[in-house]
Formats: C-alpha cells, sequence, structure tokens
C-alpha cells in the first residue's frame, strides 16, 4: 500500500460535527434546521432501523445460531448497537490496581443503539451537589436553564410518564405511560407496604403517534433491536435521518476522527482530519465552528490527541482538566425468585421494551453514610427465551415444592425437569440499583503514551477507582433490594454480595452512562468549557456530548444531553447571528 | 473462487471502476483472493456473517460425540405429550456451534464426554452411547443432583449441570420449544394490562 497522501478538500462547512449520537444527532437536526451547511462525521457505517438490511426486530431466537449470545455484540445477536466494550483494533488500558470498561458503538446513532430508552430530567438538586453537600462539583446552570429545552426535547422526541410532584424529579410533557405488568403490580404493593415508591418508568418510546414521520408502539419490548416504526428514540431514525433530509448535512460514514485542526496564529479551530476507515486513507473537512460529540471518552481522546505549538496539552486544555473528573453510574444488582407467580396463565406480556415502573431516589442523604442517591430499574415478566434460558436451575429446583407438594433434590433430569422450566417461566424479578458517583480528580483518562490504534491514533489509558462514597451505596442498594423481595414473599437468588465483592458495584464503565471528562464551569483553571459549552481556549469550539457535564445525577443522562446540545446549538447560531463566532 | 469469477474481479479493478483513488486501488490488492462472498442476512454486519458461515462449515465433535450428546440430551428433556425431545428441538446441532462459537466451551464439553466414558468403561465396560438404558441411567442418577452427589464424581456433576443449562437453552430457544413454554409475544399488539381473570387471581385491581 502507498503512503496516504493527506488530501484537503475544498469546501468549508458552517460547523463540523464529530459524533452522530445524542449530542451529534441533535446538533445536527438543530444546527441545519437553522439553514447552517453541516458535515457530520461518524466513525461507524450507516444504519437505520427500518430498513431490512439491519433490522433484528421481530426475529425468533432460533433465527440467530447461537440464540441471541453476545459473542459478536454485547448484548446479543439481535441487539442494535454494534460494537462494544472490545473492539478489534481498537485497544485501550487501565493504569495497575484501576479499571475502566469503554463501550463503543461505531456506526450511525452511536450509543443511542443501545440504551434503555430511560429519559430523566435532572432536578434542581443535580445541578448543585456541591453546595448541598460540600463534594463534588456545582453546575454553572440550574434547572431554569434546562427546563424550557428539557420541554422541547419532550414535544420533539416524545417520552411517555406520569405527573407525580415529586421535587427533585421534574415532570415533563408527558404521554400516557403503559400499565404495568403483573409482577409490577406486585412491586407497587410491596412498595407500598415498605415505603418505596414504584412510579410510571419515564422512557422515549411513543405510545401515541407525535407526527408523521414516526409510529407509535405495538409493544414488541424489543427498543434494543432498534425500531422499524421510529417508535423510540434513537439519533438514527429521529435526528441524523431527518437532519441528512434538510439537504444541509453531508453525513460522512467510516470517519474516525484524528484530530481538531487549529490555526497557529488566530488558534481557532480550522476543521478536523480524520481516517476513511474504508479506505484507510488520511482526509480532512473544513469549518468555521467545531461541534465535539464523539462520547465522552472520545472527546477527551481527540482533544488531547489535538497538541500543537499552540496547545501543547491537547486543545483547549490549558487548565489541564480534559480527561479528569471521569464518573460512570453505579450499578449493582439482584435477581428473586417470586413463588406465587409459579405456574402462571400465559399471555402477551411484552409490553414496551423496558420496565413500566421504576423507583425514582426517595431518601435523604444527609441523613444516611453515603452522599448521593439511585434509582431502581425492575425487570421480570413472560419474555422470549433467549440465550441462557434454563441455565442454572439447579440452583433454584431443589427450594420450591413440586406440584405434588413435596421436595425435591436440586438439579435432575427428565419429565419432571422439563415440567419444572414450565412452571418457573415468567417467576422470576430483577433489581438494578444506578446511581449518581461523586465525580473525583484522581478518576481520569489520558493518551498512553506507548499505543496507537489500528489507524494509528493514541488510545487512550484510564486510572478510575471506586471511592467509599459507591461502595456504601452498593450496600445500601443490597438490604434494599431484600427489603423488597421479602415484601414480594420472593426468594432472592445467589449469596447476598458483600463487602468481598464491594456489595455487587460493577466495574466503571459498565453501566455505560459516563460523563465528566471536558466539564463546564465558571472558573477556566478548573474547568475545559463555559456554561455554553464553549472552550474557555477556543471560542469556536463546543463539546455537546456528556463530556461536558459536572456531575450525571441518579438520572440516565440521555435526556440532559438532548436538552444541552439543543441549547447549546441555538447558542451557536446567535453567536453566529451576531458576528461573535 | 472460480477461474472465471477471479477474472472478473481483475478486470473491474483493471479498467478502473475501483482504480479511481489510487489509494483504494492499492487497498484492494489487500484482500485475499480466494474469499467467497457469504450472503449478508438482514440484521447481521458483513464480519458476523462471514464469522458464522466459516463455524457452520465446521466440525468440531466426531459422530460419537455427537451420539452421546444427542442420548444425553434426550434424557434431560425427553420428549411428553406436551413436545418433542431435545435432539428433536435441534439442541445437539446447536451445542456444536456454540463450542465453535465460544470456544473456552470446548474443554468443558469435550473433557466432560470423555470423563463419562471413562467412567462408563471402568463400570459397564463400554462407552457411554454404547452402554444399556438402564445403565446409562444408573450414571445419571450419580451425576444429577448436584447436593446428593459424591465427592468422587464432582467433575461429572459440573459436566451434568453444563450439559442441563444448554440442554434447556437449546431446547426452549427452538420453535418447538417456545411453542412448549407458551411465550406469546413477538408480535404487534396492543398491551392493555394484565387480563381481568389474572388480576383477580391475585388479588389485585391493576391500580395499585
Amino acid at each position: 500500500m502507498d503512503i496516504p497522501q493527506i488530501k484537503k478538500a475544498p469546501k468549508v462547512y458552517d460547523v463540523a460535527i464529530i459524533g452522530s449520537g445524542a449530542g451529534g444527532g441533535m446538533a445536527a437536526y438543530q444546527l441545519s434546521k437553522a439553514g447552517a451547511n453541516v458535515v457530520l462525521l461518524e466513525a461507524g457505517g450507516y444504519y437505520d432501523p427500518a430498513d431490512p438490511k439491519y433490522i433484528t426486530q421481530l426475529k425468533w431466537p432460533y433465527e440467530s445460531p447461537r440464540r441471541g449470545a453476545g459473542t459478536t455484540r454485547a448484548f446479543g445477536d439481535f441487539d442494535a448497537a454494534y460494537g462494544g466494550w472490545e473492539i478489534e483494533g481498537e485497544p485501550y488500558s487501565a493504569v495497575k490496581g484501576t479499571e475502566f470498561h469503554w463501550f463503543r458503538s461505531r456506526m450511525l446513532g452511536g450509543r443511542t443503539n443501545h440504551w434503555g430508552r430511560i429519559s430523566l430530567r435532572f432536578g434542581p438538586d443535580d445541578f448543585k451537589r456541591k453546595s448541598m453537600t460540600g463534594i463534588g462539583e456545582d453546575w454553572p446552570l440550574g434547572y431554569d436553564d434546562f427546563a424550557p429545552y428539557y420541554d422541547k426535547v419532550d414535544k420533539l422526541i416524545g417520552v411517555f410518564g406520569s405527573k407525580e410532584g415529586l421535587k427533585n424529579e421534574p415532570d415533563g410533557i408527558f404521554l400516557p405511560p403503559p400499565k404495568p405488568r403483573l409482577h409490577e403490580l406486585m412491586l407497587k404493593k410491596a412498595g407500598k407496604n415498605i415505603g418505596i415508591p414504584v412510579i410510571p418508568s419515564r422512557l422515549s418510546i411513543l405510545t401515541k403517534t407525535i407526527n408523521n414521520e414516526r409510529g407509535a408502539c405495538f409493544y414488541c419490548a424489543q427498543c434494543g433491536r432498534g425500531c422499524q416504526a421510529y417508535a423510540d428514540f434513537s439519533s438514527s431514525s429521529v435526528l441524523c435521518i431527518p437532519a441528512v433530509k434538510t439537504g444541509k448535512v453531508t453525513l460522512i460514514n467510516n470517519a474516525m476522527a484524528r484530530e481538531v485542526l487549529t490555526d497557529a496564529k488566530t488558534g481557532l479551530s480550522t476543521g478536523v482530519s480524520y481516517v476513511d476507515t474504508v479506505s484507510m486513507t488520511e482526509q480532512t473537512v473544513q469549518a468555521k465552528v467545531v461541534v465535539l460529540a464523539a462520547s465522552t471518552c472520545e472527546t477527551a481522546r481527540l482533544l488531547l490527541n489535538s497538541k500543537s505549538a499552540r496547545f501543547p496539552n491537547g486543545l483547549a486544555n490549558s487548565s489541564g482538566v480534559v480527561g479528569k473528573y471521569l464518573n460512570d453510574s453505579t450499578g449493582a444488582s439482584r435477581g428473586a425468585f417470586i413463588p406465587a407467580l409459579m405456574d402462571r396463565k400465559r399471555y402477551n406480556e411484552d409490553g414496551v421494551g423496558g420496565m413500566h415502573v421504576f423507583t425514582p431516589w426517595w431518601l435523604d442523604n444527609s441523613k444516611l453514610d453515603f452522599p448521593r442517591g439511585y434509582h431502581i430499574e425492575y425487570g421480570g415478566g413472560m419474555g422470549m427465551p433467549m440465550y441462557g434460558f434454563g441455565m442454572g436451575i439447579e440452583g433454584l429446583n431443589g427450594k420450591v415444592a413440586g406440584r405434588d407438594g413435596k421436595m425435591k433434590p436440586a438439579g435432575g433430569y427428565g419429565a419432571g425437569l422439563k415440567d419444572d422450566y414450565r412452571r418457573f417461566y415468567g417467576a422470576y424479578i430483577g433489581m438494578a440499583g444506578r446511581g449518581e458517583p461523586v465525580p473525583l480528580e484522581s478518576n481520569y483518562c489520558e493518551i498512553d503514551p506507548n499505543t496507537v490504534d489500528k489507524y494509528g491514533i493514541p488510545t487512550l489509558r484510564f486510572n478510575y477507582k471506586w471511592s467509599d462514597a459507591e461502595v456504601k451505596q452498593a450496600k445500601h442498594m443490597q438490604d434494599t433490594f431484600e427489603e423488597i423481595i421479602h415484601a414480594l414473599g420472593g426468594m432472592p437468588m445467589g449469596n447476598k454480595p458483600g463487602p468481598e465483592n464491594n456489595y455487587g458495584l460493577e466495574a466503571p464503565g459498565k453501566i455505560i452512562h459516563e460523563v465528566g471528562t471536558a466539564r463546564m464551569g465558571s472558573d477556566p483553571k478548573n474547568s475545559v468549557l463555559n456554561k455554553y459549552s464553549q472552550a474557555h481556549d477556543v471560542k469556536n469550539l463546543f463539546v455537546v456530548d456528556a463530556a461536558a457535564f459536572p456531575s450525571q445525577g441518579d438520572k440516565n443522562v440521555t435526556w440532559t444531553i438532548l436538552a444541552n446540545s439543543w441549547r447549546v446549538s441555538d447558542y451557536i447560531i446567535d453567536q453566529v447571528k451576531q458576528k461573535n463566532i | 473462487m472460480k477461474r472465471r469469477d477471479s477474472l472478473k474481479t481483475i478486470t473491474l479493478s483493471s479498467l478502473g471502476l475501483a482504480g479511481l483513488n489510487p489509494q483504494i486501488a492499492a487497498a484492494e490488492t489487500l484482500t485475499p483472493p480466494d474469499v467467497k462472498p457469504v450472503k449478508i442476512p438482514g440484521g447481521r454486519q458483513k464480519f458476523e456473517a462471514e464469522r458464522d458461515a466459516k463455524l457452520m462449515a465446521e466440525k468440531f465433535f466426531t459422530p460419537q460425540e455427537l451420539q452421546t450428546l444427542t442420548v444425553l440430551s434426550d434424557i434431560i428433556i425427553p420428549a411428553d405429550s406436551r413436545s418433542g425431545s431435545a435432539s428433536q428441538a435441534g439442541v445437539p446441532a446447536f451445542i456444536e456451534f456454540m463450542v465453535k462459537d465460544q470456544p473456552r466451551l470446548q474443554t468443558p464439553f469435550r473433557g466432560g464426554l470423555r470423563w463419562l466414558d471413562n467412567q462408563m468403561v471402568k463400570r459397564y465396560g463400554k462407552k457411554f452411547a454404547e452402554c444399556l438404558k438402564a445403565q446409562q441411567i444408573e450414571m445419571v442418577e450419580l451425576i444429577a443432583y448436584p447436593e446428593k452427589a459424591t465427592p468422587e464424581v464432582s467433575q461429572g456433576v459440573s459436566f451434568f449441570n453444563l450439559m442441563r443449562g444448554f440442554t434447556a437453552t437449546g431446547f426452549f430457544t427452538s420453535q418447538m420449544g417456545i411453542k412448549d413454554i407458551g411465550y406469546m409475544g413477538n408480535t404487534p399488539n396492543q398491551w392493555e394490562g394484565p387480563p381481568a381473570d389474572v388480576l383477580k387471581q391475585y388479588g389485585l385491581t391493576g391500580n395499585e
């Protein structure tokens, strides 16, 4: 192969956006609707959940030779998200004694192809945790700054839920929530008895149509596979494809960004250099404004790799804060068997993709030994049997009386065993806590001095350890799970996680909610961006993914990424009009 | 690749269709010449389709091993009045695919089968599949109940747990097994909450 030659495209776009997930998709949508010429760079290929080429929705497990196992996709053959925590040719590392698992989805829509559609607003307290607790960081913004944009996102994209009037769980403009499933009604009843709220979940799934471009949910429970009716939110179907239809967006797929380019004299960004991953050639695009939306860690990597004489520590990094304060949600879970649900009547219980009810944070941290809250997500029901179905039954069938009322030894084989699988179907529930961590300067990603990926781009090295705050929170989750299980009359599965394994606290990165590596702030000495997500050091450089977030609440951050990206897009339009950038 | 096809490929490149960009043309020569084009089913990435096709074409288990897997899986899930047996639902073929797909499973399965045959030869002078049904069941009784089994057969218990799990997954994810378990979804519908008789059965109103 010849040495790749660097070619310069002559066209200068108004805006170059790197990444087509929630943040990049929203920016492309808003900026193109406002008339800007946008080039949208996506590291992976094209994807449209309505194109049979990509559809996995409504397929049966036996249409996969591995019955949906996750051998080549982290969440199984039918999951819409390509990629995972490990991608061939794209390594990363961690400093000894620390760990971080980095999930990447190289495709149109990015990681919005894998998420639970959980669409929670941050509450007023979530923006000022430092003021409230003395640790962590405040945002340079408050709920009032975000509220109008949350409203707009609710209307544009759609979210179901219920008005609850809770202080730190602001209500939105909701579509009707789906009715609870049987085990969810039992959870609501049990919750009432022990003082734990269980309310309708808030998911971006259309229980009613909201426009002519998208259909309504038809209750197959498979949002994770992408929806051919566009009845759930993913950035590809709801933002990127409509943005491209404006004719103002040039979408370049298979464009793996290498660096943000800058002018040595002005210090302004001038475009992006990238690798065309199909032809393995070096390319550049030029633009008047550069918007980073490559995902929290990839955005930090790009800034740190965009070194020049003027920016020796990487772009927009005079504070040295780029890469720091990396924080992922905490996660811990437990399963239970509910004897009352054995021998259930069969009916179609699919519902929407995900839980119909959840538990928002309900306690006061000032009265607890850990500083941040968590919410609880629930699973269960008579779902489609997939890879893993029936495995491990020997851990359960010795603990439950048979049809004749007699106990029998665990394990077994033959007709009796076959009947056990039928009896136990749909009698399990799962609970998962998702909590807010305390962002720490000591948790960070940096450029690995020794390693490059297959494109020759220096890779990330992580340094991440949970603190006592997260471990204690996980302990509280486990105690709560058992309380709920007992209130349900259920049997907890497996051993209760304890101090030996951090109470089941998942490793950093496993929950895929990481934020914080280029945080906003009022002080350029300890933040990367101002409150408009605009780099303190480079006025025509913006970040619209969750790298900009000083903290994440116990709320899945997608809805806030969308609201922030819209808010920042409005600011960019305004600044261009005022000729400030 | 047939000679005629490879000629076609050369012609395309040399006529310059892909050769407009010299970098792309150079990269193209890196493609191995004998890769057969694989039909990519909907919902699969190209590398996944190629990998699946390659795995399908390979064989891991010997016919004798497959025979033992077949007998064992049918002991675990036999036919009854509601549905057929594990092997009728394709469980041995599913396990054959899985050990190629996830090679870490190969030693537990192959080694487990050998452990079993070795035990059978010691006890009955013949390998598992060649023994009488009563002898096979006698052996299974020793390893099918983890809490009752003796320490001498603990490796057999582990193997049988593995085998039981894969038999259950293989069976209940098949067309036959899904019908048996009574899963009624995966089809467009309107969700209106649990049926009234179900609510009544559990003493619920639906407005908890």
